[in-house]
């Protein structure tokens, strides 16, 4: 199969056995910038409804509201770029591409780097979708 | 792939002979009238399967009523009544009775064999699950022959359904759909821990099949997705059963409450049908394509992406209920980034059958099919995500249009792919090519005919649920096409169906891995056997069939680990979560009539509920809550006859673990953070009223004081300690500390669970006259519920001491309990800040 002849071409050197990384590994770090997100957008949310509830009025102005948007909407992006930073770190551990589908710790631990990368990249784009909401609009209209 | 296999002596081939046979008789499933006591995943998993499939056809029928009604206006085919039961039984059946039951039931039945292990860890939950959802849906559907059918659509709007609707329509829909969402979230509990512990040696979680990422990252869904249901569910039935005015706005009441929690469930809904049958996409395109999937990591991405962001879309369907724009926006936006991670997976499929060298099959078709009909319905969705467009969409029938073209292409296409696909493996024969073609020209065209033109039906303005129209509204020609269409698609079906029931008694097996596939699955044998696989193999790569030479050879030869049953027992392999090391030689339970009765006397609390009857409700619960006592008591913990098992090639595991290296532990950690999701939507429905009414609580209104919640906080917490401490006696085996704190944790559970109750009913809070007490009460009854569960788990760990079962190395139960017992100071602990402290104190 062709999967067979692509690892054929691979250059010895990344099948070599690489010293397993140290640190232990768990599926909890892919999760961490989609749940920064799910906070950021629900306390987004929350905040926003609450302000035209209970503050400003149907007919108010976002006002301060969209300061406190923005702060945490500058939170959540530096703990998503952390944790793609943190990703990408352990997607560059040794000499290896992707797509990290051999049998070693060493590419177990590159591809959950490569996946808490790629999950931060998207969350960074849905948040600043959210984050944008208190850009183009300033009332509870 | 399947040459003979050679021993190297004579003894061997007779050894491995005998293991066989010894594994065949563990695994032997029941005969005659004792078949159905089978819990075993190829049994389940067959039963789920099928009945999932009836209940569609059952659907299917009542959607050609639907088309047959509106072909030609002012038609009186069917009268308006029977009418909306029709649509509303429509759309429930299709979403709670096909759509999530048949991910969990291609699940139990492919997903054990596509890890090569034995069964799922769980076989008599899956078959408890199982008996319960076929007893909730012949329920629910039966109800339409007497006429009694919900018909408040599928989303039971109050006030519609709570004042304007008499019968037990509603009743039927809360209860009989309550208790089907008792087995969708077994199944979650089931497929989390099999897919984390039950993988084969080196299959790491860089190696596992995209199968399974999707069926993680779904059961997870379904624990944060059901759950809120289940509590709107409560309340509504509250206010139906005993006029709680949760929706009631006379009483303080918010109908819109009931459409949070029933869409912060809905919504997801959609992806926790969508993303299972993109799973079997994901696993037919490299099958077909033959190669690997391009962008394993990225699919990883869009599995795990879209089950997060999913849960910010709820709002979408609330675009018209007058909230704030800059809600709607928030939710508008979420909208629209959940197409990203979707269109990647898109994207990696075409890649892989582009690189690839394409085998043209019938899978493959409707695969092909599927993501022509998805793609449309997911620009819709675009469009209709911009609240602006909503705002003239809504209620129309563009959005029927829409939401047939995302679940027929995103869900019912992928799973006759699936069908057309896994059918050898379940019934060892394969369909027919030319059928399957016939079956699928005529649901696509069908289809098309069908569903393309309800776009300008409704853009031209006519609004869904309506039985009929007036002529010459420019509605008449469109709909007698889709009716047309509708009829053609049911066509194809019937074919569809023709050729799964057709005698098949002539035709040949069919081959081994017919479709040349790369994943485990296809070690299958022709004909199956009970034991999944031979031997459990160890595992190389993502796509070990293509990959690892001879591996099925060696498997049959049970060259691997567990290829016999030296005691005669059931056993699968449980290994770590992250890189598969064999840790553990489980004992999975085998047949049983203790999950059906069960699921019987369950089915039974609820359907009585359902006519009032509720002594007959309570006589069942107490029957329920019996068997499963037996259940776990014969069943559960057991302690094996020794510490440790060589399960081959010279490796030893124990047989029993405790804590959180137990499959139990882990089930009963997930259950719960189900359960936290219920409670935090009751707590939410707190927060929802105080923020939206400005009269809540009502200035006159006592609460419940502080005095009573703080001393039943008090006892509960020195409950949960005293257990924590006996957990620890336990350890030490010093019985007398065991017994003396547990005890006196069972006698601070009851006079908390009083101190609790005797808040609201000494300060007087009457539950029927506002939402305030009303609210209250609900919280207070969610713990007294639970700390009667906390209260049972203690007192069967002392009895599980004193007669044996449970000693300081053994003590599974204790554990299990402990760690329910965090869960359940938490519960108490929030109820008590949000009751007492909120707003008053806080």
């Amino acid at each position: 199969m062709s999967e067979n002849l692509s690892e054929q071409q691979r250059s010895g050197e990344q099948q070599a056995p690489e010293a397993p990384p140290q640190e232990r590994d768990s599926l909890w770090l892919i999760t961490f910038s989609p749940a920064i997100w799910a906070v950021h957008f629900l306390l987004s949310y929350l905040m926003t409804a609450i302000w035209c509830a209970k503050v400003a009025g149907r007919s108010g102005a976002l006002g301060d509201i969209r300061v406190a948007v923005g702060v945490l909407t500058l939170i959540a992006l530096i703990g998503i770029v952390l944790t793609g930073w943190r990703g990408w770190r352990k997607h560059s551990f040794g000499h290896a591409t992707a797509p990290h589908d051999f049998d070693t710790p060493a590419d177990r631990h590159r591809f959950l780097g490569f996946s808490t990368l790629l999950l931060s990249g998207l969350s960074f784009v849905a948040t600043i979708f959210v984050a944008l909401c208190v850009v183009f609009i300033g009332s509870c209209a | 792939m399947s040459e003979p296999i050679q021993y190297s002596d004579p003894q061997d081939e007779a050894r491995a002979k005998a293991q066989a046979e010894r594994l065949a008789a563990a695994w032997k499933t029941p005969t005659g009238w004792r078949y159905w006591s089978a819990v075993n995943n190829t049994e389940v998993g067959l039963w789920y399967t099928g009945v999932s499939f009836l209940f569609f056809l059952f659907a299917g029928v009542l959607a050609m009523l639907i088309r047959a009604q509106l072909a030609v206006p002012n038609n009186d085919l069917l009268s308006a009544e029977t009418y909306n039961q029709v649509f509303t039984l429509h759309g429930s059946v299709m979403m709670f009775l096909f759509g999530v039951p048949i991910f969990e039931a291609f699940s139990i039945l492919i997903l054990p064999q596509m890890l090569g292990a034995r069964d799922l860890p769980f076989p008599r939950l899956s078959a408890y699950g199982f008996w319960c959802f076929i007893i909730g849906g012949v329920f629910v559907c039966g109800s339409i022959f007497f006429g009694v059918a919900p018909q408040g659509g599928w989303f039971m709007y109050p006030p519609l359904t709570t004042t304007y609707q008499d019968g037990l329509g509603a009743d039927i829909w809360l209860l009989g759909l309550s208790f089907i969402e008792v087995s969708s979230i077994a199944a979650a509990v089931e497929l989390i821990v099999g897919v984390l512990k039950t993988r084969p040696p080196g299959m790491r979680i860089n190696l596992i099949p995209l199968y399974s990422w999707y069926i993680l990252v779904v059961a997870g869904m379904i624990l944060f997705a059901f759950p809120p249901l289940i509590a709107g569910d409560l309340l509504f039935e509250l206010e139906r059963a005993f006029d709680w005015p949760f929706f009631d706005a006379s009483r303080g009441g918010d109908p819109l409450l009931w459409q949070h929690l029933f869409w912060i469930f809905g919504h997801p809904e959609v992806y926790i049908i969508f993303l299972p049958a993109v799973a079997l996409v994901a696993t037919i395109v490299p099958t077909a394509a033959g190669r690997p999937i391009v962008g394993y990591s990225f699919i990883v991405l869009a599995a795990v992406g879209t089950g997060f962001i999913s849960f910010g879309l709820w709002v979408h369907h609330m675009f018209t209920t007058g909230m704030p724009g800059i809600s709607l926006a928030f939710f508008s936006a979420a909208s629209e980034a959940v197409a990203i991670p979707t269109g990647v997976q898109i994207f990696c499929f075409l890649a892989t059958a582009l690189a690839g060298r394409f085998v043209k099959s019938v899978p493959m078709l409707f695969v092909a099919g599927a993501l022509a009909i998805f793609v449309l319905g997911g620009l819709t969705g675009v469009m209709v995500a911009l609240a602006p467009f909503d705002f003239q969409a809504h209620d129309t029938y563009f959005i029927v249009a829409h939401l047939h073209y995302v679940l027929i292409g995103g869900m019912l296409f992928p799973v006759i792919a699936g069908l057309y696909y896994f059918f050898p493996l379940a019934r060892n024969k394969t369909l027919s090519d030319r059928l399957g073609r016939i079956a699928f020209w005529l649901m696509f065209i069908g289809f098309n005919i069908a569903f393309l033109p309800m776009h300008f039906t409704g853009l031209l303005g006519m609004p869904r649920r309506v039985y009929t129209y007036a002529p010459d509204m420019g509605f008449d020609v469109l709909n007698m096409v889709s009716t047309v269409g509708a009829f053609i698609l049911a066509a194809g079906v019937a074919v569809l169906v023709w050729d799964v029931l057709r005698p098949k008694g002539r035709q040949p097996y069919s081959k081994r891995n017919p479709w040349n596939a790369g994943t485990l699955e296809w070690l299958a044998e022709m004909p199956g056997r009970a034991w999944g696989s031979r031997s459990i193999p160890i595992i190389k790569s993502r796509y070990p069939l293509w990959d690892q030479p001879n591996l099925m050879r060696d498997v049959d030869a049970g060259r691997f680990y567990l290829p016999d049953a030296e005691e005669g027992k059931r056993e699968t392999l449980i290994s770590s979560i992250i890189d598969a090391e064999p840790i553990q030689c489980l004992r999975v339970p085998g047949p049983t009539f203790l999950s059906m009765l069960a699921a019987i006397f369950t089915g039974g609390l609820f359907i009585f509920a359902t006519y009032s009857w509720y002594v007959a409700a309570v006589v069942s619960a107490v029957l329920a809550l019996i068997t499963i006592l037996i259940w776990l008591w014969t069943g559960t913990a057991v302690i094996p006859e020794k510490p440790k098992k060589n399960i081959g090639l010279d490796v030893t595991v124990p047989l029993y673990a405790s804590g959180a290296k137990s499959v139990g532990w882990w089930a009963m950690f997930i259950t719960m953070i189900g359960d936290m999701s219920a409670f935090g939507s009751l707590v939410f429905g707190y927060f929802f009223f105080w923020t939206v009414h400005d009269d809540f609580p009502p200035a006159d209104a006592a609460g419940p004081g502080v005095f009573w919640p703080l001393v039943g906080l008090g006892l509960i917490a020195a409950s949960w300690a005293l257990t924590l401490l006996a957990r620890r006696c336990n350890v030490r085996n010093h019985a007398a500390g065991f017994y003396g704190s547990l005890g006196l944790a069972a006698i601070c559970t009851v006079a908390g669970a009083y101190s609790m109750w005797a808040g609201p009913h000494f300060s007087g809070l009457d539950p029927t006259t506002n939402v305030y007490p009303a609210t209250v009460w609900v919280l207070v009854l969610w713990c007294l519920i639970h700390l009667s569960i906390g209260l049972i788990m203690q007192l069967y760990c002392l009895a599980r001491r004193a007669a044996g079962w449970m000693t300081a190395v053994h003590d599974i139960d204790i554990r299990n309990i402990a760690l329910f017992w965090h869960f359940m100071l938490i519960t108490v602990g929030v109820t008590v800040a949000v009751i007492a402290g909120f707003p008053e104190v806080i």
